[in-house]
């Protein structure tokens, strides 16, 4: 009877929990994740660490929901105004850490912030600038018809320009963006986020608290406190798990997923991610890739589904295309190709029965099993009678390599920034042009001026519909060109203990929103 | 002694120059400090306008001139991870490092100097027997699986059910077998006690304490076996000498040889190893402190090689250099003064 009763309550006060939580925030949340963001300043990199970091103390414009659609965060409503215009309305009452209150003028100084910033500048490349139009209502203005406009919003994390504005007492002006060295913005923050930056010593730990003002009084959330480690090496990061040194921890390593499975405290979540993982054929080094052929006996030489299985330990879904599932360029009827018969028959077409020897490099640390999977390509194009010469490398060592597209087939990861296909083709398939920059990893050197004529019309689509339509038919063109060979997307997975509910909170995006994490 | 000092100053400032020399030599082998400072997306444009505002496309020597120039005024240049001067960043993580070894050191110090000593006094019990097996097993493994072992039977807890729970025996061997865990498996800790500069210290608190256990013993089982083995050896064979014989024959009591006469000529060559060994414990931080998660200087070195962190890693290198010398130093000393015919010079006594 007791216990039927402590049920029931436990029960009802489950069920009244959302209502009142933001103001009984009392939970502590120890977390660990691979490493600590190296800035407050979120505008001098973009990298998930400080994707990470803008979502727990600031909140964005507009942010991804989990099947990738857009939900209202800081503003509450936007319309299309014209082809290049979006008005949206701001919420209202809305306080940044330091009791100023956000207002138009806040978002139109984050946009051009941004546009200074050296790693932002290029996705706000086609915003021609903003309209304030009252303390609550703005537009944003793009030079040609933009249809990512919601996408690149979610990039807006409006800052304290009051906060941000003048200069410290050493005669520095706070609004600077510092990549090296240390500036106002890079050691203090107000956003208007969930959670304050209590302390920070960087490397080591940082803590964070509950925003007692925070605007979204709906948010289920009930952290009051939050300690960051980073813990680079794998193993302990588990270990810290399961000893219950912390309550959450991210990435989890492939190896370790079944010791988090059998245990009985602790909980796994893992999601297909949108990270490409590919190989290029350089054209420029070996004649033979010119040869669409040759391209394509690759192509089938590769068994994806052999490496997502094997290497992998089905911790990726194999990939014969960019586009991971729910990307508009997403292509259902692109399949990976393996056959090892048919390889051969091409390479005899081709006139290169006998094969070739090619170079190969991959990096050893920055991708999940990357050097693993090299060895492994190599291996299956050996039986196309194509002899790898393989390299595998340190990421610091490795990016200069790229640079110089020293190999025949580099290896390389690439996850878009807008999460949108046309960001693939336009680092990894456009023709190379060091002016523009366009296809700036394109350590293929593949060129279809045809192909990247498509993506550049479906840039200016804002008809979503056509623009799929478009993209999909590029992606078709690039798997029968054979312009790459696109292996697996790497899955996430996160851990956590059981009364943690991270499960609601974790995206594909891979920044967790800690703001509405609910601990029981 | 003054002479010694200007001597040893002098060779300090050699070693210094030619770390420093070398660290900078190899830099383009480090790869591109750049990488880690910006975006993938950010174009080759803006990677170079950054490269140029950081010097990087200056020729070495260019490069290297300007770092000795600032480095004789003790500025050691800027880390770019942490964007402070690498000297204070080094200052940070240093007292965390120096307490593990300090841990360590004292692990081995009790511990080695009394199962050596018996071992030497009494070869051929089974115990002395047991202590020297098990020394040959721990000087081979190596120190991150030791620390993983650790990790996983006193951090995670192990259960184990080899034996039939349903005789008492079978569930008494079980429950004796099995572990509880709950030592903290990463980190310093939150229970830090304040000293003084940058000196946050573990020592002083339980739960500090607690932290400080597994990474000292991890550290130091790649020394204990090392030491004990030495103190052994160097025991046995004062033991077999001349004085040693004329004391038992004086009829000294056997306590007043073996600790008074024997263990102290016995210890001279174990200080001269011990010294350089407190040099190379530095170097063997660094698997330490990555597999616990521990905030010193070794961790951050392995990260600002990953990061391509170049002014700290220098520093780094240069800064242990100097602990090197300085730790050289001072076993010179203390020689002189357990043994009083050793002259520091080198002169002939």
């Amino acid at each position: 009877m007791k216990n039927l009763l402590a049920a029931l309550v436990g029960t009802v006060a489950l069920a009244m929990a959302p209502v009142a939580m933001s103001a009984e925030a009392t939970k502590e949340l120890k977390m660990a994740y691979d490493a600590d963001p190296v800035t407050l300043d979120i505008h001098e990199q973009l990298s998930g660490g400080i994707l990470q970091l803008s979502h727990m103390s600031f909140d964005p414009l507009v942010r991804w929901t989990k099947d990738l659609g857009f939900e209202p965060r800081l503003a509450e409503s936007w319309e299309r105004v014209d082809d290049k215009t979006m008005r949206f309305k701001l919420r209202e009452g809305v306080k940044f850490h330091s009791g100023n209150e956000l207002t138009t003028k806040d978002v139109k100084f984050t946009f051009e912030r941004l546009k200074r910033s050296q790693d932002f500048k290029a996705i706000f490349k086609p915003f021609s600038g903003i309209n304030v139009i009252d303390d609550y209502t703005f537009e944003l203005v793009t030079s040609e018809p933009f249809p990512l406009l919601l996408n690149t919003a979610t990039y807006i994390f409006p800052l304290d320009s009051e906060f941000y504005s003048g200069e410290t007492a050493d005669g520095k002006k706070k609004d600077a963006i510092l990549k090296h060295g240390n500036s106002f913005a890079s050691d203090n923050l107000s956003g208007t986020g969930p959670y304050l930056v209590k302390s920070r010593q960087q490397g080591v730990r940082m803590e964070f608290e509950r925003f007692a003002d925070y605007w979204d009084e709906e948010s289920p959330g009930n952290v009051k406190k939050i300690v960051l480690t980073p813990i680079k090496e794998n193993n302990t990061r588990v270990s810290a798990l399961l000893s219950g040194g912390v309550d959450f921890i991210a990435p989890v390593p492939p190896t370790d997923l079944d010791r988090i499975k059998r245990d009985k405290d602790s909980q796994l979540v893992t999601m297909s991610g949108t990270r490409i993982i590919l190989f290029h054929m350089n054209q420029d080094r070996v004649e033979a890739f010119k040869n669409p052929k040759v391209r394509q006996a690759i192509a089938y030489a590769i068994n994806q589904e052999g490496i997502a299985a094997k290497i992998m330990k089905g911790f990726a879904t194999p990939a014969a295309q960019l586009s991971p599932a729910g990307y508009q360029g997403h292509n259902e009827s692109l399949k990976p190709r393996y056959d090892v018969k048919k390889a051969q028959e091409l390479m005899k077409e081709a006139g290169y029965e006998d094969g070739f020897t090619i170079t190969m490099m991959a990096p050893n640390n920055r991708y999940v099993n990357d050097d693993k999977i090299a060895q492994a390509a190599a291996a299956m194009l050996a039986r196309i009678n194509i002899k790898v010469d393989l390299k595998t490398l340190p990421k610091a060592q490795y990016w200069p390599e790229y640079d110089n597209r020293a190999a025949d087939m580099m290896l390389i990861g690439w996850h878009a920034d807008t999460e949108d296909s046309a960001n693939f083709y336009e680092f990894l398939t456009f023709c190379p042009e060091a002016d523009s920059g366009a296809g700036q990893y394109n350590a293929g050197n593949y060129c279809n001026p045809e192909i990247d004529a498509l993506v550049e019309k479906a840039s200016v689509e804002t008809d979503m519909d056509k623009r799929a339509d478009i993209l999909q038919d590029v992606e078709k063109r690039l798997y029968d060109d054979a312009a790459f060979v696109p292996l697996h997307w790497q899955d996430l997975a996160w851990a956590s203990k059981k009364n943690v509910k991270i499960e609601p909170i974790l995206n594909v995006m891979n920044f967790p929103y800690l703001g509405d994490l609910v601990v029981e | 002694m003054l002479a010694f000092l200007v001597q040893r100053i002098s060779q300090a400032a050699l070693v210094m120059f030619v770390i420093s020399v070398i660290a900078f030599a190899i830099q383009d082998g480090l790869g591109d400090p750049l990488q880690e400072m910006v975006g993938m997306s950010v174009s080759q444009e803006e990677r170079e306008a950054l490269r140029e505002e950081l010097g990087l496309n200056d020729p070495m020597v260019v490069q290297y001139l300007r770092f000795a120039g600032k480095a004789i005024q003790g500025d050691l240049g800027k880390s770019y991870f942490y964007g402070k001067p690498t000297l204070t960043v080094i200052a940070e993580h240093l007292p965390a490092t120096l307490e593990l070894v300090i841990g360590a050191s004292l692990i081995i110090m009790f511990l080695s100097v009394p199962i050596g000593v018996y071992a030497a006094i009494r070869p051929q019990e089974w115990l002395a027997k047991f202590f020297m097996g098990v020394s040959t097993v721990g000087i081979s493994i190596p120190v991150f699986l030791t620390a993983i072992v650790l990790i996983q039977i006193y951090s995670i807890g192990v259960t184990v059910e080899w034996f039939p729970e349903d005789t008492g025996w079978g569930q008494w061997l079980n429950g004796a077998l099995s572990t509880e865990g709950g030592m903290p498996s990463y980190g310093r800790g939150e229970d830090l006690t304040y000293l003084f500069g940058t000196w946050n210290s573990g020592f002083f608190t339980e739960r500090g304490l607690m932290h400080l256990v597994l990474p000292c013993i991890s550290l130091a089982s790649i020394m204990l076996p090392l030491f004990i083995r030495l103190i052994r050896a160097e025991m046995m064979e004062v033991l077999q000498s001349d004085y040693i014989r004329y004391a038992r024959a004086k009829g000294l009591s056997a306590a007043r040889i073996n600790f008074l006469h024997a263990l102290k000529n016995t210890m001279l060559p174990v200080i001269t190893v011990g010294g350089v060994q407190i040099g190379i414990m530095v170097a063997y931080t660094i698997l330490t402190e990555t597999v616990f998660q521990w905030p010193g200087v070794g961790l951050m070195f392995l990260e600002a090689i990953t990061r391509s962190d170049i002014p700290l890693i220098v520093a780094y290198l240069m800064v242990v250099g100097l602990i090197f010398v300085v730790t050289n130093t001072l076993v010179d000393l203390i020689y002189g003064l357990v043994n009083p015919t050793v002259k520091l010079t080198g002169k002939k006594a």
